[in-house]
């Protein structure tokens, strides 16, 4: 499992806009690159990003080789309610890893 | 024959290249005042080279004043400070700082219980909040069980092997790395404070003869970048005072974290000169006076630089 970095704030007033960033650690590899002895490197990414808020989808990303390792995602979205926002990347194999995080709305 | 290779190589650096564009030969002093040894001075050329060689060193002592000097205290700058504004709030936002991550992965190394002994640095050194403090400050230092200094990798690597008797992890393992970055981190807003005792100086001393020292086929030394032309642009990019003040740094032209040895030995191939091996005295010579140079500055590690 790929470590995460995510930003939330804790609580937050309702129809605050909210800034959410999101860190996670992967080589993003081209599969464009060659090693030292010349065989092509194979390309493995993290092609999709989607966040939900409540089960509702907030934000979704597509990312392409051109997207740096360790692929940092900034984002706002409106605080409406109490709950959870899930985050999940999903990398080119089919494996996804889904992170949640809380958030209190006054 | 040298001195010969070695003017066509600094008449092709003078040139304009086209393919270079403006800046490379601008931000880099290529004409050093007095050879660095009799063998490349340029012998052979005649008197009028001579003449010429002489007007052009009495020129630039005129313009330029003492060169290679230490730069005063009072006007040595983090290398933050020749960064991008962005990059800059990249490094201080630990959210947005993707050397957090290898923080997080040193932090779980810390408390992993590995080789014969089955304990893990935690078992020893418990919190590392506490009794890491200040630690990545301190070093390179001197060692009780060598006459050597050692730099903090090499540090770790000796707790590893000889109390956790654990295999030894490589230079620039991800490991190593995570856990160097994980005790640096706990070092973040403490003045650098490496030892400067009668036992260090000897090793000081030889890490300045190599900063000062021209190498390579491009003839620099780190101090004509660092000492004599930091705030110039070198390519696209201001040339930093080398202040080793936040190793090791995410660099996002590798996309990963790296050690103070791979940056030096970088700067090594840039100058076309044959870098050190991971390890070597030499590197750590050099580590031990980068920090000693930047004394008393603010530790900013893991930073962030382009």
């Amino acid at each position: 499992m790929a470590r995460a970095l995510i930003h939330v704030p804790a609580s937050a007033k309702k129809g605050d806009v909210i800034e959410i960033k999101t860190l996670i650690s992967h080589v993003m590899e081209t599969g464009y690159r060659v090693g030292v002895t010349g065989q092509p490197i194979p390309r493995d990414i993290i092609d999709d990003f989607v966040c939900t808020y409540n089960g509702e989808e907030v934000f979704h990303a597509k990312l392409y080789p051109a997207i740096a390792a360790n692929p940092f995602i900034t984002f706002f979205t409106v605080a409406t309610e109490s709950g959870t926002l899930a985050f999940s990347w999903t990398d080119q194999h089919g494996a996804t890893q889904v992170q949640t995080a809380a958030i209190t709305v006054e | 024959m040298k001195a010969l290779l070695l003017g066509v190589t600094r008449s092709l650096m003078r040139a304009p290249s086209p393919q270079r564009g403006e800046g490379w030969g601008e931000g880099v002093p290529t004409e050093r005042p007095e050879p660095p040894h009799p063998a490349l001075s340029p012998l052979g050329r005649g008197r009028r080279k001579h003449l010429a060689a002489a007007v052009f060193i009495i020129s630039t002592l005129l313009v330029r004043g003492t060169l290679a000097a230490d730069i005063p205290l009072d006007q040595r700058r983090s290398d933050s400070d020749f960064v991008s504004a962005d990059t800059r709030a990249m490094q201080n936002d630990d959210t947005a700082n993707p050397a957090m991550l290898a923080v997080l992965d040193g932090e779980t190394l810390w408390n992993t219980k590995a080789g014969e002994t089955h304990q893990s640095c935690a078992d020893c050194h418990g919190d590392a909040a506490k009794s890491m403090k200040g630690v990545a400050a301190r070093y390179p230092a001197m060692v009780a069980e060598q006459d050597r200094p050692v730099d903090l990798e090499q540090r770790i690597m000796m707790s590893r092997v000889t109390d956790q008797k654990a295999a030894a992890l490589p230079f620039e393992s991800k490991e190593l790395l995570a856990l160097t970055a994980y005790i640096a981190r706990q070092s973040r807003g403490l003045p650098v404070a490496v030892k400067d005792n009668a036992q260090a100086k000897p090793f000081i001393a030889a890490g300045r003869a190599l900063f000062e020292q021209r190498q390579g086929q491009l003839d620099l030394s780190c101090a004509q970048c660092h000492d004599d032309n930091w705030g110039k642009k070198l390519a696209g990019n201001l040339v930093p005072q080398a202040m080793a003040t936040g190793y090791p740094i995410y660099r996002l032209e590798w996309q990963e974290v790296g050690s103070l040895q791979r940056r030096l030995r970088n700067c090594m191939s840039g100058m076309r000169a044959e870098p050190y091996d991971f390890g070597a005295p030499e590197l750590v010579d050099l580590e031990y006076f980068l920090m000693w140079r930047a004394r008393g500055m603010t530790m900013e590690s893991p930073a962030v630089r382009p």
